[in-house]
């Protein structure tokens, strides 16, 4: 543990905890209509936006409105960008004479990206062209996120609101959440990144002559501008197969910093603009605590475990098996930790060469759910969920009726938050239970021994709480995995979807109840350090068993020196 | 029903012209206007021939070049790759034997002599540009005596070439390998009497 290390977590943490309140009052005058500084300049588009998808925007949508507006936008974009994959031959901007993509990992990947997940089971710089890059992926790269914002913004609403059936205009939470938040961020990261070396061009690869005389060939595109918002919109998916590792997607330490920062700035400031929304600031820093908490956890104890000698490997230090040289050890780590925590999946490592235990943190983080933080807006109401049962527990101890924000939390919203934590849960052991139980799904292992066992875990835990990070090794594109694990980030995504949005349905129509002494309060260290420990048994209890089986038996195998 | 999907056919396309279209058209227009080299590659030339680029590793197995980390795509960028082996693989702990060996033998290093990590473990893109400067230093011998030139020089070169961490704290300290090797083939002093 070097102090430059130490300096830099530093540096990285004190931004964090200091920028998110910032960006969060700017989205929460942003979402309730306020006019901004950016407002004159971006007003016009706006308008524009509505003008063409023929949007009435002051037409407020009931929960099961809202949901269906949800699912058919994602669905159309789930159609639209499967076709123009499986026809980019004869679509325009395709220098490299990239096919067709065979149907199934076409629709493995427009679900991967509708859903915000971005796994990917191939390699963009030999399978996609800069028309499918830009006007596929980086679309959706918008819209995903967009799309978990609003959700969270019609929870929020739910929660604020009283007596009332409507949510919002699903059309307006999308379009002002690009427009005015994502668009402008990832304008300047992209020109940053591009500063520093990151590719943003539309010509052909380069080929180069090396100087003992070989050929090779340099693939270029519009890289920057993908990679931006691949990170703030906590999407994930790389411009090049090796994601964020590639020296054209993050070339310096520099571009690495910002792009930690930027996979987790957006969804960390939601956190405040939450708080702003529902009027209680004190309850966001209690939220924002217990991500803090479990971020910094997840990243110490990677950090100590890869720090650690392998005797396999002949006890070299520092680990460097799948690590850039520019970031080293803590930046790799740093990376991996806050990218599985949120929910978007970008890597600069390759978790699958992670030391056993290094490796189950991130595991650990899609485990639980992506709520450090978590995807734009899916972290939060993920979280909220928690928050739910924690209200509803702690209710049920004291004998009272739970309130939460002075609604009353009944049957229905506790059954639906439990729908919520659940879903992705059953989704990641059931699905990993049949890919060990098949050949075809035993045949994807890149490793064997109880790592076997972790690649597949991770395959399913990374799609059914839409992360998209992977232990690589797992040759996930055949039909049983690009199915399977498309179908985990279907149901993970739009499963939660509806349960979160079933209950703010139900919360909105509530009257809003004024506390009383019996009331949980939810502002103090009780409310924090409870919710820890719901989210750390619940988590705990689920997947211990299956943790043994993998990482930890191989953590023990490992340090006697055992190869498999 | 039918409003919903005309309302979104006509959003995902008013989306696609802004994100997909626009917006990536913007940054290039930026980025050519103001970073052109960087936003094209970082390519490098040597004599009007694109012989590389400074952000990617190519590969080196002559005596008379710096050696870069070992590769799991064996260089090539179409498509790079990591190995990808977990902690306790077979196959991973024979490859980082093998290394240890070979770098010992071709740097004359005792048999407990300790190699650098970077030089036995493949990087996660398998075209990570640089080296340690460790790993440098170990290898100034292998090459002076190649291009029969000093050691010294060779170490000034090196320490020339030796990048810092970024503003003083981000990131570790690091040789670009294409670069210095370009540069060993420029420097008079190592690279005349060679050919």
């Amino acid at each position: 543990m070097k102090t430059n290390d130490i300096v830099q977590v530093l540096v990285f943490f004190i931004l964090l905890i200091g920028l998110a309140p910032l960006l969060g009052r700017y989205m929460a005058r942003v979402f309730t209509g306020e006019s901004t500084l950016l407002s004159k300049l971006l007003a016009p588009l706006e308008k524009a936006v509505y003008r063409s998808g023929g949007i009435q925007p002051n037409e407020e949508m009931s929960w099961k409105q809202y949901f269906l507006a949800v699912l058919i936008f994602n669905l159309v974009g789930i159609a639209s960008f499967w076709g123009i994959m499986m026809t980019q031959a004869w679509l325009p901007l395709n220098p490299m004479k990239m096919g067709n993509v065979p149907w199934d990992l076409a629709l493995n990947t427009a679900i991967s990206f509708i859903t915000n997940t971005n796994w990917q089971a191939y390699s963009g710089e030999n399978t996609l062209s800069y028309f499918t890059q830009m006007a596929g992926l980086t679309v959706h790269n918008f819209l995903s996120a967009a799309t978990g914002i609003a959700v969270l913004l019609a929870l929020a609403r739910g929660m604020r609101r009283a007596t009332v059936q409507k949510l919002g205009n699903f059309w307006v939470d999308v379009t002002r959440s690009t427009i005015y938040v994502l668009l402008p961020l990832a304008l300047c990261m992209a020109v940053v990144l591009a500063g520093q070396g990151v590719t943003q061009t539309l010509s052909a690869y380069a080929e180069a002559q090396t100087l003992e005389g070989a050929k090779q060939v340099i693939p270029l595109g519009p890289t920057a501008s993908q990679v931006a918002i691949k990170q703030l919109g906590t999407n994930g998916g790389g411009f090049f197969g090796q994601n964020s590792a590639h020296p054209f997607e993050n070339p310096t330490p520099l571009t690495n910093f910002i792009e930690v920062f930027g996979l987790l700035i957006v969804a960390a400031s939601l956190v405040f603009t939450f708080g702003l929304m529902i009027g209680d600031r004190r309850h966001a820093w209690c939220i924002f605590s217990v991500m803090l908490i479990l971020l910094a956890g997840s990243f110490a104890v990677a950090w100590w475990a890869e720090s650690q000698p392998n005797p396999v490997t002949a006890n070299v230090l520092p680990q460097l098996e799948g690590k850039e040289m520019r970031f080293g050890v803590m930046n790799s780590v740093l990376f991996a930790t806050a990218t599985t925590g949120t929910s978007c999946g970008a890597v600069n490592s390759m978790h699958d060469s992670f030391m056993p235990i290094a490796g189950m943190m991130p595991l650990w983080n899609l485990m639980l759910g992506c709520i450090v933080f978590g995807g734009v807006g899916a972290g939060l109401y993920g979280m909220l969920m928690h928050v739910l049962i924690v209200v509803f527990i702690a209710g049920l101890m004291v004998g009272r009726t739970p309130e939460y924000l002075g609604k009353k939390i009944q049957a229905w919203e506790a059954a639906w938050a439990i729908v919520a934590i659940l879903l992705p849960n059953i989704l990641i052991l059931v699905g990993s239970a049949i890919a060990v139980s098949v050949p075809a799904g035993l045949a994807g292992l890149g490793n064997s021994g109880p790592h076997g066992l972790s690649e597949i875990l991770y395959g399913y835990s990374s799609c059914a709480a839409n992360n998209g990070s992977a232990f690589a090794g797992l040759s996930a594109n055949s039909v049983f995995f690009n199915l399977s694990l498309g179908a985990a980030m279907f149901i993970g995504r739009f499963g939660c979807i509806f349960a979160v949005l079933a209950i703010a349905g139900s919360l909105a129509v509530k009257k809003t109840v004024p506390a009383s002494p019996g009331t949980f309060p939810t502002d103090g260290l009780t409310f924090t350090l409870v919710l820890l420990g719901i989210i750390l048994i619940v988590g705990a209890l689920t997947f211990f068993p299956a943790l043994c089986l993998g990482p930890i038996v191989e953590h023990g195998l490992m340090v006697s020196g055992r190869a498999f | 029903m039918t409003k919903l999907i005309m309302q979104s056919l006509r959003l995902t396309l008013a989306f696609t012209v802004l994100t997909g279209l626009a917006y990536p058209l913007l940054v290039t227009g930026i980025a050519k206007a103001f970073f052109r080299d960087q936003a094209n590659g970082s390519l490098v030339s040597r004599n009007g021939r694109t012989v590389g680029s400074a952000l990617l590793s190519q590969k080196f197995e002559g005596q008379r070049f710096f050696w870069p980390r070992p590769s799991a795509s064996d260089f090539g960028a179409v498509p790079s790759g990591a190995s990808n082996l977990g902690p306790t693989s077979q196959i991973l702990q024979s490859n980082v034997l093998a290394r240890v060996q070979a770098f010992r033998g071709a740097h004359a290093m005792s048999g407990s002599a300790s190699v650098p990590a970077d030089m036995v473990f493949q990087s996660g893109s398998g075209l990570d540009p640089h080296i340690s400067p460790l790993s440098a230093e170990l290898q100034i011998h292998r090459i002076a005596g190649a291009r029969k030139t000093s050691d010294s020089a060779l170490a000034a070169l090196v320490a020339r070439f030796t990048e810092p961490p970024q503003f003083g704290f981000l990131g570790e300290f690091r040789v670009n390998v294409l670069l210095l090797n370009l540069a060993l083939d420029q420097e008079p002093k190592v690279g005349s009497d060679v050919h």
